[in-house]
C-alpha cells in the first residue's frame, strides 16, 4: 500500500483542532469544567493512505474522527476536505459532503437497525445520498454484498441471522455504497475473534486497492495497527505525541510515551526479547492534565522543563514528528 | 518456589451444558487437565469457546438452572469437588480457590469501600477482629501497588480508576493466600501500560506465595510472557494441551495453527493474513465428528464421523486431531480405494 502514498496530495487536514465538553454541575447546571477530549491538535491524511490513530482509552481518539464526521461540534480548529472547510459548511452542503466521509464502527450491531433486512440497510443508505437510480438499486446492493464476500441471499435476512465478522461486513458494504474518499474505522475490527477479524483485515486492504479508498484507522491493538497502517499517529491525553511512518514509529519510536507503549505489548516471539519499559501510575484526568509535557508523571525521563513546559509537536527526521523536549 | 509437578487440580471429562428453550448448549463438552502448584497455566480460545464456564464450573458457580455440570470430576488435593456440599464449597471459595473476573465493577460492591470489602472478604475465612482484618486488607492494598493505600482503603470502587479496580481485585483474591488463583480476562478491559503492570503484579505475587494460577486470555502474547503451560479450546473442547513456548514455535492443531497465523504480529511482516475459513460451530448443533472439521484443510471422512480424543504425542503435549494417531494413515488407503476425494 504504500505506493499509494507517493503521489502524497493531502486529502484531509486537520488544523488546531480543539474539542472540550463541558461538565455541568452546581445548582444551576453550569458549566464547572471541561474535558479537554482534543487539545489543539493539527495532522494531514494523504489520499489513498492508511493512517491510524493509536493510544489508550480516554486519549481522544475516537473525539478526532468523531469531530472529522461533525459527530460532535468541535469547539475550535479546521478541517479541510479537499479544498472545503467542513466545519464553515452549512447543513445542506456538509450532507451532500458526508457521502465522501464514511464511518465503520465497533460494534455493527448496534448501528444497524434490527427491524431493517439488510436489503433494506443498504437501500437506505443508496437512497440518501441518491447516487444510484431506483431501478439499479438491487442490482447495485448484491454488488455490494458481494465485495464484502456476502451471498445475495442476505439480503432478505435481518441483522441478529448473522455473526460479528458477517455483521462488520455489513457495515463495511453500508460504508462502501455511497462510494466514499475517507472510512473511518473506529475500532471496526476490535470486538471481532482473531480468526475472523484477519479476515476483515484482508477484506478492508482489498476494498483499499479496488476503490482507492483512503483509511483513518483508530486502534489500540497495535498488532493490527501494524498490519494496516502507511502511517501510524500517537495521542496521549488529547495531544498527538508522534506521528511517523509505520516502519519508523515501529522500528525506531522516538516519544517515550510510545516506546513504553510498544514495550507494554507481549509478543509471542522468543528470538525477539525485548526491553520492557514499565510505566508507574495511572492515566492522569482529562479534566485536569498534568501542566507542561502531559505525560511528565509518568515519564521514566522527565526533566524539570518537561514540568513547566509543553513539548511542541516538531519534526525530527524526514517522515518524522515528536513532541519531546528530550528528542528536539 | 515451585514444586516439581505436584498436582493440585485435576479436571476430568467435565461437561457442563445448558438446557435451553432453544435446546441444549454444550458450552463444557469434555475437557480435561491438570494444574500443579505453583504453575501458570493458560487457556485460550476465541469467544464463546467455554472459557468462562469453564472457570465457573471448577468453582460450581454456574448459574442453575439452566447450567449444569453433567459429568466428569474436579479434584481438588484429591478430593472431588463435585461431591462437596454448597456448605464446603463456601469455606473453599475465596480461601482455598479465588477468582478475579474481568470486568470488576461487576463484582465488588459499590456501595462498600475497596478496604472493607477486602477485610470482610478476611473475616469469612480467618478469625480476626475488625481492626486488625482492616489492617490486613489495607497491607493488601500496599502489597499490590495501590499508592497510599490507607487513603484509598476508604474510597468506593467508582472512586478508583479501572486498573486500580482490578489491583484491589487481586488483593482481595489474594487476601487469604489460596492455593489457585482462576484470572478470567484479568487485564481485557485495561490499557496495555496498565496490563503489563497488572501482569508483572500476579507474576511476582505468584511467586512469593507460591499460588498456581490459571489464567484465562484471548491474547497469545499474554500466554507466551505469563504461561508455563497453555491449553487452546475450541467449542467446548480443549484441543491442544502443551507448554506455552512450545505454542508459538512448534503447534499441531490445524485450530491452533490457523489460530497464530490470522494473528497481525508485531515481530512479522505479513503482508496478507491467513485466515481460517467459516465461523465457530453453534453451540447447540455441535458437529457429529471433529467440531473443526467444517474449518479444516485437512479433514478427512473419519474427521466428519467420530470425536478424535485428546491425546499424548510427546512428554508434554496432548492434541486431539485424528492427523496425529495411526487411524489417519489408514484412512487415507481407504479414501483412496472409495475414490473419495
Ligand atoms: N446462561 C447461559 N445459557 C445458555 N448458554 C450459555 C449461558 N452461559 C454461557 N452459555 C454458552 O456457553 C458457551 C461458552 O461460553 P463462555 O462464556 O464460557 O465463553 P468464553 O470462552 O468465556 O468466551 P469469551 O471469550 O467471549 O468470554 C457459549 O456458547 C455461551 O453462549
Ligand atoms: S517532554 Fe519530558 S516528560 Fe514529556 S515525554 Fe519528553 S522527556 Fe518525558
Ligand atoms: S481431526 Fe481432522 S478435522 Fe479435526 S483438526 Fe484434525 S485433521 Fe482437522
Ligand atoms: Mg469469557
Amino acid at each position: 500500500m504504500g505506493a499509494a502514498v507517493e503521489g502524497k496530495k493531502v486529502l484531509l487536514k486537520v488544523d488546531q483542532l480543539k474539542q472540550y465538553f463541558p461538565i455541568k454541575g452546581g445548582f444551576f447546571g453550569r458549566t464547572v469544567n471541561h474535558v479537554k477530549a482534543v487539545d489543539d491538535i493539527s495532522f494531514h491524511i494523504y489520499q489513498g493512505e492508511t493512517l491510524s490513530i493509536v493510544g489508550e482509552s480516554g486519549c481522544g481518539k475516537s473525539t478526532t474522527g468523531r469531530a472529522i464526521l461533525r459527530l460532535d461540534e468541535p469547539t475550535s480548529g479546521h478541517i479541510h476536505f479537499q479544498g472545503k472547510d467542513l466545519l464553515s459548511l452549512g447543513r445542506k452542503e456538509m450532507r451532500s459532503t458526508r457521502k465522501d466521509l464514511q464511518v465503520i464502527f465497533q460494534d455493527p450491531f448496534a448501528s444497524l437497525n434490527p427491524r431493517q433486512t439488510i436489503g433494506q440497510i443498504l437501500g437506505e443508505a443508496l437512497a440518501i445520498q441518491n447516487v444510484v437510480p431506483k431501478g439499479h438499486r438491487r442490482s447495485r446492493i448484491e454488488e455490494l454484498l458481494g465485495h464484502v464476500g456476502l451471498r445475495p441471499e442476505a439480503l432478505d435476512r435481518y441483522p441478529h441471522e448473522f455473526s460479528g465478522g458477517q455483521r462488520q461486513r455489513i457495515g463495511i458494504a453500508r460504508a462502501l455504497a455511497v462510494d466514499p474518499k475517507l472510512i473511518i474505522c473506529d475500532e471496526a475490527v476490535s470486538a471481532l475473534d482473531v480468526s475472523i477479524q484477519a479476515q476483515v483485515l484482508n477484506l478492508l486492504k482489498t476494498l483499499q486497492r479496488q476503490f482507492e479508498l483512503t483509511f483513518l484507522f483508530i486502534s489500540h491493538d497495535l498488532g493490527v495497527v501494524r498490519h494496516i497502517s502507511d502511517r501510524v499517529m500517537v495521542m496521549y491525553l488529547g495531544k498527538i505525541v508522534e506521528i511517523a511512518d509505520k516502519k519508523s514509529i515501529f522500528e525506531q519510536p522516538q516519544h517515550p510515551y510510545t516506546r513504553a507503549l510498544l514495550s507494554a505489548i507481549p509478543v509471542p516471539n522468543p528470538v525477539q526479547e525485548r526491553e520492557r519499559i514499565l510505566l508507574t501510575g495511572d492515566v492522569p484526568s482529562p479534566i485536569d492534565p498534568p501542566g507542561g509535557c502531559r505525560f511528565h508523571t509518568r515519564c521514566p525521563f522527565v526533566m524539570d522543563i518537561c514540568k513547566t513546559k509543553a513539548p511542541e509537536l516538531k519534526r525530527s527526521t524526514q517522515n518524522h514528528q515528536v513532541a519531546c523536549h528530550i528528542v528536539s | 518456589m515451585k514444586q516439581v509437578d505436584e498436582t493440585i487440580l485435576e479436571v476430568k471429562n467435565l461437561h457442563t451444558h445448558f438446557f435451553t428453550d432453544e435446546g441444549t448448549s454444550k458450552a463444557v463438552n469434555g475437557i480435561s487437565f491438570t494444574l500443579n502448584k505453583g504453575e501458570t497455566l493458560g487457556i485460550v480460545g476465541e469467544s464463546g469457546s467455554g472459557k468462562s464456564i469453564t472457570s465457573l464450573s471448577l468453582l460450581r458457580l454456574i448459574p442453575s438452572p439452566p447450567g449444569k455440570i453433567t459429568g466428569g470430576s474436579i479434584l481438588f488435593k484429591g478430593e472431588d469437588l463435585l461431591a462437596k456440599t454448597e456448605k464446603q464449597m463456601r469455606a473453599i471459595r475465596g480461601n482455598e480457590i479465588s477468582m478475579i473476573f474481568q470486568e470488576p465493577m461487576t463484582s465488588l460492591n459499590p456501595v462498600y469501600s475497596a478496604g472493607e470489602q477486602i477485610a470482610e472478604a478476611i473475616r469469612l475465612h480467618q478469625k480476626l477482629g475488625k481492626k486488625e482484618a482492616w489492617n490486613k486488607a489495607v497491607d493488601m492494598l500496599r502489597l499490590v501497588g495501590i499508592p497510599s493505600p490507607e487513603k484509598r482503603a476508604k474510597q468506593e470502587p467508582h472512586e478508583l480508576s479501572g486498573g486500580m479496580r482490578q489491583r484491589v481485585m487481586i488483593a482481595m483474591a489474594l487476601a487469604c493466600h489460596p492455593e489457585v488463583l482462576i484470572a478470567d480476562e484479568p487485564t481485557t478491559a485495561l490499557d496495555v501500560t496498565i496490563q503489563a503492570q497488572i501482569l508483572e503484579l500476579i507474576k511476582t505475587l505468584q511467586k512469593d506465595f507460591g499460588t498456581a494460577v490459571i489464567l484465562i486470555t484471548h491474547d497469545l502474547g499474554v500466554v507466551y510472557e505469563t504461561c508455563d503451560r497453555v491449553a487452546v479450546m475450541y467449542a467446548g473442547k480443549m484441543v491442544e494441551y502443551t507448554l506455552a513456548k512450545e505454542i508459538f514455535t512448534n503447534p499441531k492443531h490445524p485450530y491452533t495453527i490457523g489460530l497464530l497465523n490470522s494473528l497481525p504480529r508485531l515481530d512479522l511482516d505479513q503482508e496478507e493474513l491467513t485466515t481460517i475459513p467459516g465461523t465457530v460451530p453453534s453451540p447447540y448443533d455441535m458437529p457429529k465428528g471433529c467440531s473443526f472439521a467444517p474449518r479444516c484443510a485437512h479433514a478427512r471422512r473419519i474427521c466428519e464421523q467420530a470425536v478424535p480424543d485428546l491425546e499424548s504425542i510427546g512428554p508434554d503435549t496432548k492434541v486431539s486431531c485424528w492427523m496425529y494417531t495411526p487411524q489417519w494413515e489408514k484412512e487415507y488407503e481407504a479414501e483412496k480405494k472409495v475414490g473419495v476425494q
